[in-house]
């Protein structure tokens, strides 16, 4: 297929409006194999205003008279216009950016073809590969060992090659008990938590299926893991569907586990809102949040009703359960929904986050990341395929790691010291999940990312933030280590609406970014006085 | 006995006391604060309880000033240093820095002695043109004699804000005094010839006032003038309001829709962006259409003030400033006769006149330093501090309903100012990032977009710590700043000292002792500088603790009774039970 093919014309005047605060811009439009841009022409300023048609989430055009608007609703939830002389362009534009940014196909997207400057191919691919922190544990504990077993994807092909388990489980037990798991994903290591030995797990749901089927292996693992923790120490599953969900799973081939069937385990239902009632969720919030004009009340009972702050607050307490079950009770912990790949790692995640200083650093953070949601298998091509705008029916789009995001970024509100990264990298993995010239959040497996060479096509996120020119807009500048585990409030009170990124459009930045600068000058001001004193 | 924790609660600021029925553990007793701090007490003994709830209802409901904290309050200052603080803030002073008097604005005499209007101050301005015959009619005109007056007047653009109460004109009177007084203070802005009358009721309300023969001003019958209501409810409204606010913040285990649903359905932030988009509307007209305005309710002394305080605030930096913030509240608040008395229940009085209208109006100020972080000089502990004395009753400033009641109490004299005591703990009440040098803030635009208003947590659940943020970033910027500030200082000693020894090279003596003590070797030097690493240095780690870091400090720990065993520590600390022994 040849992009000029979709590009029914090169370019056109044009006008661009980009809310209430940014000046409009003139100049003329032209419509790439993958971008959008605007060249103010001669005249003004050479800079030139692009924006990649992937991030493009709705499209819709308005002929009148012998000029048309285009309306372009992005996955990063601006909303832009277009204003476009003359009616034949601005229709095939708008047929133009509606073919280029749906396209499906993952190799011939922007991240295949952006070579930016300072960047080399393959550089920071390895910066953050989950092996090494397995191999830490490893190392550490004597209980777990790294397993080749799925190195050919063949056990399960969500999971990346390496794994860790428990030591004294051959790669036999793992082939049977990944047999007795939806998609192959047996319980594999989430974390470590080194001050007590215990270790939280990960799985998808167990195939018991109406006539209640037993595995053996299945049953020996986790057992094994009670073992390695400590002589005589408990688990907890924690089963993100309700009772009455997991026990309807049986009718399809799934299910929970059965209390006889694994000693020293108890099961625990905390349902978490998941697949297209999290989507809707989401539409509706940015549907209230792009209201300027609504009153009080209709504001506030479109906030209650579109009940994402209720999300964050099960997401942040079923994380806070598991992590109050490992420091505190000095439990294993097994985390599984349906999949196990979507609200289980949301909870694997925030709790690391709350127990582990280390994983709230800058570096920390991002090997969660790409540890936890990216290797893990979170299927982000399908997530995030489209944004909260998106006219066509949903799929299988779930913001579950925007979620994820959000209550990070309430963490970082109840313990401002203790994330060293701030709102901004939050922010830009958000962009970037949705649609970025990096290759990090393409596909939806290491898998598949293996086939379409992704690792050595294209350039890592993770290379593209570490730039030193990022850092300011990335780190928190009040950071200091906090060695305790972070418990936060969960109450509706403590909770609050992630403002930078739903109002981000339509609120004037200015007031809270010269705010933030100030702090950033003080905090510089404070080293360079002590450095030269 | 370190390890006890004493709470102390003040008599005054005690709003209710409930005693709850007797349970295993001893008789439960519930005191509700004026300052929404919530106190769960368990006496062992139900007769202990009973007395405990009899004195407590007697000793918070007091029937004489002179019973209130205030007058017994002892900060050990003498008459002098007493007198010295009440004359901290300086209203005429305040006008001179307005600029008036001027060629079209004076101070009248015609209230000196209280004789026209007993809840106005002394010193009132009017324009120059107004003779006092037009003031005293225009007085009888208007309910409870409160008449167009000054309250801030705009020197660039030579317009004022002025404030009254509602005209008696029930459905066809009228008054050539006072229309003569409005077109006064038309004609007493150069710029612009007609004005605005703002009646901040809704529109309803004032017309139902005409049948008792007040109501509000007939456009027919004033010249140029432009009339706009804007729609703030009465103080029985707010009451209410702020009650349904408080059971849905009382609900145990609140789920995040019930506090929305309560949120909307209590109005609060309703009325928080009525008064805020009244303001606005009061601050454009003199911005943008240079005109002057006239604002009044009803008395002219619960929404007239809000809305003349706050517009005044957005229009002028300097009363976001420390100092400005008291002078405006001295101002638009205690002298023109907002009743702190009746509407925070200082004694034991009617409950109906009791009202947050004073608390709304720090919380429009809230709202204003969330919008504009670099705006305002000082900080949110300003603004919970000053909400804690208007009912603490532990200062003079809020006692009484109108300066000629102070003045018959002798406040000056038995009591002491609250400004000075906030002004000794300045650092307190700081923005570390007030920026007064940015002109982008002269005048304050802010949006009243529904969703800019934020339920202030830190205003309603100012003692339940566990919902707050467990670390502050203003603490820590604060003491950074000090820190950059020290060392700024030190840097500068130093770098004179090096001066000093390049000049006075000729003394070789002095050169080398000077050298001497800024080589790094300097054993002095270095003892002084590590000294003040000592002492920069734990604070900062001090500042970085972190409260809460016990899980079983978190409401969530309800989840903790999954574990098989149920913690007691968890059930006992989510209120913050204390037990009182007798």
């Amino acid at each position: 297929m040849e992009f000029s093919e979709l590009i029914r014309t090169g370019r056109a005047q044009a006008e661009l409006l980009r809310g209430p605060e940014a000046p409009p811009l003139r100049g003329t439009l032209c419509v790439t194999s993958h971008h959008l841009l605007l060249s103010p022409g001669t005249e003004a300023s050479p800079d030139l205003w692009l924006l990649l048609l992937r991030s493009v989430d709705s499209i819709e055009k308005r002929v009148a008279g012998d000029s048309g608007t285009i309306t372009l609703r992005c996955k990063d939830l601006r909303v832009l216009q277009l204003d476009i002389e003359g009616v034949e362009a601005t229709l095939d534009i708008a047929r133009s950016i509606e073919a280029l940014s749906s396209l499906e196909s993952v190799i011939t997207s922007f991240p295949f073809f952006y070579r930016p400057k300072g960047l080399r191919l393959g550089d920071a691919w390895h910066f953050h590969p989950p092996e090494r922190y397995y191999q830490r544990v490893a190392r550490e504990t004597n209980a777990w060992r790294l397993s080749e077993v799925n190195e050919d994807f063949s056990l399960c092909p969500s999971y990346p090659r390496a794994l860790i388990v428990p030591h004294s489980v051959d790669d036999q037990a793992l082939a049977r008990s990944a047999g007795f798991r939806q998609g192959g994903r047996f319980p594999v290591l989430s974390y470590h938590h080194a001050r007590n030995g215990t270790a939280l797990l990960r799985s998808s749901q167990p195939l018991t299926g109406p006539q209640k089927r037993r595995c053996a292996e299945d049953e020996e693992l986790l057992r094994a893991v009670l073992v390695g923790a400590r002589p005589g120490a408990r688990g907890f599953i924690i089963d993100t569907r309700s009772a009455q969900a997991a026990k309807q799973a049986r009718m399809t081939g799934g299910g929970t586990e059965a209390k006889a069937a694994y000693p020293g385990w108890k099961r625990l239902h905390r349902p978490l809102e998941r697949g297209r009632p999290l989507q809707e969720s989401f539409v509706r919030l940015v549907e209230a949040c792009g209201d300027l004009e609504q009153s009080m009340d209709r504001w506030l009972s479109r906030l209650e009703g579109c009940r994402w702050l209720a999300h964050v607050k099960e997401a942040l307490s079923t994380a806070c359960l598991a992590a109050q079950g490992m420091e505190r009770e000095g439990a294993c912990i097994l985390v599984h929904g349906a999949e196990g790949t979507d609200s289980t790692l949301l909870v694997t995640s925030l709790a690391q986050l709350i127990l582990d200083p280390l994983s709230r650093t800058m570096d920390g953070f991002q090997e969660l990341v790409e540890r936890e949601w990216i290797q893990a298998g979170h299927p982000f091509q399908l997530r995030c395929a489209h944004s909260a705008f998106s006219h066509a029916r949903p799929k299988h789009e779930a913001p579950t790691f925007l979620l994820f995001l959000d209550c990070v970024w309430q963490l970082g509100r109840q313990f401002p010291l203790s994330l060293e990264f701030g709102e901004g990298l939050l922010l830009a993995l958000f962009e970037h999940a949705y649609a970025s010239p990096f290759g990090s959040f393409l596909c939806n497996s290491e898998k598949e990312r293996g086939l379409c060479e992704v690792r050595t096509r294209t350039h890592s996120l993770w290379s593209g933030l570490n730039q030193p020119k990022e850092q300011r807009k990335l780190r928190n500048p009040l950071y200091a280590l906090n060695p305790l585990a972070i418990w936060p409030s969960v109450e509706p009170q403590s909770l609050r609406l992630w403002q930078g990124l739903f109002l981000r459009w339509t609120r004037p930045p200015e007031p809270s970014e010269t705010a933030w600068e100030k702090v950033w000058q003080i905090v510089t001001d404070s080293e360079k006085t002590e450095g030269s004193a | 006995m370190e390890h006890i924790r004493t709470t102390k609660i003040l008599h005054h600021h005690i709003a209710s006391v409930e005693k709850l029925a007797l349970t295993t553990s001893g008789c439960p007793l519930v005191i509700q604060c004026k300052n929404f701090r919530i106190v769960h007490f368990i006496v062992p003994r139900e007769r202990d309880c009973h007395d405990i709830y009899n004195s407590l209802l007697q000793l918070s409901k007091q029937a004489k000033y002179e019973d209130l904290y205030a007058f017994s309050y002892n900060p050990k200052q003498n008459d002098s240093e007493r007198l010295q603080g009440w004359q901290l803030i300086d209203l005429a002073e305040e006008y001179k820095r307005m600029g008036v008097p001027n060629s079209n604005w004076q101070l009248s005499d015609a209230n000196r002695e209280y004789k026209i209007c007993e809840t106005y101050p002394r010193e009132l301005y009017v324009p120059r043109i107004a003779s006092k015959p037009i003031i005293v009619g225009s007085s009888k005109f208007r309910s409870k004699g409160r008449f167009p007056v000054l309250s801030y007047y705009h020197q660039d653009k030579e317009a004022a804000i002025c404030r009254c109460s509602q005209p008696l004109s029930g459905f066809s009177a009228r008054c050539l005094e006072d229309e003569h007084l409005l077109q006064a203070i038309s004609k007493a802005n150069p710029v612009n010839r007609y004005m605005y009358v703002m009646d901040t009721r809704p529109k309803l309300n004032a017309m139902a006032n005409r049948a008792a023969g007040k109501g509000y001003e007939n456009e027919d019958n004033y010249s140029n003038i432009r009339f706009q209501f804007v729609g703030i409810e009465n103080i029985h409204v707010m009451r209410s309001s702020l009650q349904k606010l408080l059971e849905v913040n009382g609900t145990k285990g609140l789920s995040v829709n019930d506090f929305y649903s309560g949120l909307e359905s209590s109005g609060w932030l309703r009325h928080i962006k009525a008064v805020m988009d009244a303001a606005i509307f009061l601050a454009k007209a003199i911005m943008v259409e240079n005109a002057s305005v006239l604002v009044h309710c009803s008395d002219g002394w619960d929404r007239t003030s809000q809305v003349c305080s706050l517009g005044s605030l957005l229009l002028d930096s300097y009363y976001r400033t420390v100092k400005g913030f008291m002078v405006l509240i001295e101002k638009d608040w205690i002298a023109f006769g907002h009743k702190f008395s009746e509407r925070c229940g200082h004694l034991d009085g009617d409950p109906k006149e009791v009202s947050p209208v004073f608390t709304q109006f720090l919380e429009c100020v809230w709202h204003l330093t969330e919008q504009f972080p670099q705006a305002f000089e000082f900080n949110e502990a300003f603004l919970l501090q000053i909400h804690e004395h208007i009912h603490s009753c532990q200062f003079g400033n809020f006692l009484g309903n109108c300066q000629k009641e102070r003045e018959e109490l002798k406040l000056k004299e038995k009591t002491y100012s609250l400004w000075p005591f906030l002004l000794d703990d300045l650092k307190k009440y700081l923005n570390p990032i007030y920026n007064s040098q940015s002109q982008r803030f002269t005048v304050l635009e802010p949006s009243t977009v529904s969703f800019n208003f934020k339920f202030w947590r830190n205003m309603y659940h100012q003692f339940d710590r566990t919902l707050h943020p467990r670390q502050s970033v203003f603490n820590i910027i604060m003491n950074m700043n000090e820190q950059n500030k020290q060392l700024e200082k030190d840097i500068k000693e130093l770098e004179s000292k090096i001066k000093q020894c390049k000049n006075k090279q000729t003394d070789d003596i002095l050169t080398k002792e000077l050298l001497h003590s800024i080589h790094p070797e300097s054993p002095t030097l270095k003892s002084s500088l590590c000294f003040k690493e000592q002492t920069l240095l734990p604070v900062n780690d001090a500042l970085r603790t972190i409260e809460g870091s016990n899980p079983t400090d978190n409401r969530y720990s309800d989840y903790a009774e999954e574990f098989s065993k149920a913690e007691p520590a968890v059930v006992s600390l989510e209120y913050g039970v204390a037990r009182m022994t007798c």
